[in-house]
């Protein structure tokens, strides 16, 4: 995995930034220093000149660190090394993140899902009599939006006293590893646990902090240094935004100070699917991806499964199908991915771009439907059959659909809030504020973005930003919204992407690739690599039929010549001014493209641009 | 030499081809500074406590014993360094006892820990910490 190794290489390369490394001699060794890696690691959010590392996996390391990987670094123990006792009580933390989002913006047709899920919502506390009634905090959600406003919150009011509610079984957790990492679990338990490997090969869970961690409902109010309290299984009904309170769904009243709306986004269903939803007969054969429950029931299932079919071809869609592809390494199951567009994250990628990369996930093993649509749906056998547009049908034993989500703006119309009517989303402000002392972070926020205008987003990382933001706010700051979010994409091994801004496949685009000098420099060269290419193809033949196929078709992609989409930058742009980059296999760049977004004007040429990206390096 | 490829309805996606070559000379395009986000010391020599390589450290159930600790190591100008917290350690200390799997996920036995960083200071212990050592000590008595 190109990304994988890139990293190892990179973590060896950290810097350590001075003003970190005067505390690794000190007490805070064991915390400071063994998180220090965190610190650079940050793609995100934070990335400041010396980062080195790049990318995703450690997107995860970014709200939380890990300090295993760290731990082996040297320390000069002579001095001052009391504290090396205290240092040596601690240990990692954690933060992880993550999560995008499907396709946007499929407007009309297309319903909620209104069925109730049929697992049972634990409310914990079981007695709403438990739940503090008056807090100076209150959050709305329990997703990584929210997580990160209560961190925010706690910096800056370090005895605060927050109370979250959640309509999830779970503490907060990171979704971005539900369609990656998590199904690459050779390890079953792991599963069990809720964990997965990072790029570095240890272990972490998906929860950004232990139960532990969190303050009893009952004893939050009392709690001198205060704390966080997560009311799980409960959700809230009604926001009165004038007198400053909340109605649960057991119509208990809850007042608070200030309070976050991070109620995230669901899964958004097309008509014919939503009927086979309500269809006893099919309803247990589709499946939505959201939420854990959704992830155990998919990959449970998909053991005893011979064909699966994942429909959308956006983030989540690709990803996860390209994840089974890569679960079902023998090549027994049929993996089939269907979507309207022509090709893999059709709405995002420049169409050439797109086809390249359909290519690369057939490489992996998915049995990609481009150009179709799913009309009808029936049971058959106790299977799925699908029909798609042009009349041929599927036969699988269960389908997941991953067509995009919407905001959840349930608590709109009663608490007064305006939504976005294009966009979706609560409105608010450059400070995430929707009315005084209401705040709206993550998926759900249509805020206003004083470089490119109204947005919405749906990424992991714009709900780390947009949470640390919020909480900022709540807690007295009163600061814009500037820093732009990230996101990324994995598919298979060829593939990995990082991107920021406005990134959509309508707009104009100026792409730079690096071009291979080796392939032009000498015929002899290419045919040998060919030739090479050619002698693994046999050796994999072996193998399975499927290593064949997958051979045969990356011999041809290296055939068509020297001009291949390997690595590159790809620009957007709107009215000739850059709105969205994209970097394409290219990794720890996102601060030059943050760069190129501030800077907000006309290039004459974007080749020059380009330069700033090295795209030549490995 | 580079060249230019365009692609999609109206032509609209230009792709230029570039080799290690083409891109060899410096850009001659010059961007605004770098937004600089700050890192565990703020520019003003501050402690930003929302630093996210602190993680739970600073937000956890023992996060105001923490700062305090740190507060006090930051700003000492005793000698050594931190010398005056020694109390604010113990404070944060017992605090973290109280949440092991927060706490001491990887650190196993904790009178290991404690026993062994003894070992490695009094190895390592120069006339500078030698008293602190000896504290150190004394301390990890008092607990057995």
């Amino acid at each position: 995995m190109l990304r994988i190794r890139q990293l190892q290489t990179i973590s060896v390369n950290l810097n350590i930034s001075r003003q970190t490394s005067q505390y690794s001699q000190s007490a805070f060794n064991g915390i400071i220093y063994k998180h220090r890696p965190c610190c650079c690691v940050r793609t995100f959010s934070n990335d400041s000149k010396d980062k080195k590392i790049p990318s995703i996996k450690d997107a995860s390391v970014n709200l939380m660190n890990d300090s295993i990987q760290s731990s082996e670094q040297k320390h000069d123990g002579s001095k001052k090394s009391k504290s090396l006792l205290f240092g040596m009580l601690f240990t990692a933390f954690t933060l992880g993140t993550i999560w995008f989002i499907s396709p946007t913006k499929n407007k009309p047709k297309e319903f909620k899902l209104e069925e109730k899920k049929k697992r049972p919502i634990q409310k914990n506390p079981s007695n709403s009599k438990d739940i503090p009634k008056d807090v100076p905090y209150l959050l709305i959600g329990g997703g990584t939006a929210s997580f990160t406003a209560f961190r925010a919150i706690k910096s800056v009011d370090p005895k605060a006293k927050v109370l979250m509610i959640t309509n999830e079984n779970f503490y907060p957790y990171m979704r971005p590893p539900l369609s990656k990492e998590i199904w690459f679990n050779e390890d079953k338990e792991l599963v069990k646990k809720k964990a997965f490997k990072q790029w570095n090969g240890s272990e972490r869970s998906l929860f950004y902090e232990p139960e532990e961690f969190y303050t009893d409902c009952t004893s939050l109010m009392e709690a001198p240094n205060g704390g966080v309290a997560v009311a799980r299984g409960w959700t809230v009904k009604k926001l009165d935004v004038n007198e400053k309170f909340v109605t649960l769904d057991d119509g208990t009243e809850i007042r608070f100070g200030k309070c976050l709306l991070a109620t995230g986004a669901k899964p958004k269903l097309l008509p014919v699917f939503q009927a086979a939803k309500l269809n006893e007969k099919t309803s247990d054969l589709v499946k939505i991806y959201r939420d854990i429950h959704d992830f155990e029931d998919a990959y449970n299932l998909f053991e005893k499964s011979a064909d699966v079919a994942v429909v959308g071809g956006g983030f989540l869609g690709s990803e996860l199908a390209c994840a089974m592809a890569r679960k079902d390494a023998k090549g027994n199951k049929n993996v089939y991915q269907i979507f309207k567009e022509g090709g893999n994250m059709g709405k995002i990628l420049p169409e050439y771009l797109s086809a390249w990369t359909t290519n690369k996930v057939k490489n992996e093993g998915v049995k990609v439907i481009a150009d179709s649509e799913v009309v009808a749906l029936k049971e058959k056998n106790k299977k799925l059959e699908l029909t798609l547009n042009d009349g041929n049908t599927l036969l699988v034993d269960y389908a997941v659909i991953a067509v995009g989500v919407e905001a959840n703006t349930d608590l709109a119309d009663e608490s007064g809030l305006e939504v976005d009517p294009e966009l979706g989303g609560y409105l608010v402000n450059t400070e995430l504020q929707a009315r005084s002392d209401i705040y709206v972070a993550g998926d759900c926020a249509c805020f206003y973005d004083t470089k490119l205008g109204r947005r919405r987003f749906e990424h992991h990382d714009h709900a780390v930003v947009t949470g640390r933001l919020a909480g900022e706010n709540m807690a007295g700051a009163r600061k814009p919204y500037l820093h732009q979010s990230m996101f990324w994409s994995d598919l298979g091994p060829d593939v990995g992407y990082e991107a920021i801004g406005i990134v959509d496949s309508t707009l104009p685009t100026v792409a730079v690739f690096a071009k291979s000098e080796k392939k032009t420099a000498s015929k002899t060269l290419e045919n040998e690599n060919k030739d090479a290419k050619i002698e693994n193809a046999v050796v994999e033949e072996e193998q399975t039929e499927k290593g064949e196929k997958r051979l045969a078709k990356s011999v041809k992609v290296s055939e068509s010549g020297d001009e291949d989409f390997n690595k590159g930058v790809i620009f957007y742009l709107k009215d000739d001014i850059v709105v969205g980059v994209v970097m394409w296999n290219v990794f720890n760049k996102i601060g030059v493209a943050r760069q190129v977004l501030m800077d907000h004007r006309k290039y004459e040429d974007l080749n020059e641009v380009a330069k700033l990206f090295t795209i030549h390096e490995d | 030499m580079s060249y230019c490829r365009k692609f999609g309805p109206n032509n609209k996606d230009t792709v230029i081809f570039a080799t290690k070559e083409d891109h060899s000379t410096t850009s001659n395009v010059k961007l605004p500074e770098r937004e600089q986000q700050p890192g565990l010391i703020m520019p003003n020599g501050d402690i930003n406590w929302n630093c996210p390589c602190l993680g739970g450290m600073a937000t956890g159930p023992c996060g105001v014993e923490f700062r305090n600790a740190f507060s006090c190591f930051h700003y000492s100008e005793a000698e050594p360094k931190g010398s005056n917290c020694y109390d604010l350690f113990k404070t944060m200390q017992s605090c973290m006892q109280k949440y092991p799997t927060l706490y001491n996920k990887d650190l196993g036995d904790d009178d290991d820990d404690i026993t062994s960083a003894a070992k490695e200071l009094s190895l390592e212990s120069s006339a500078e910490n030698k008293a602190l050592m000896t504290d150190g000590k004394q301390e990890k008595v008092k607990e057995k």
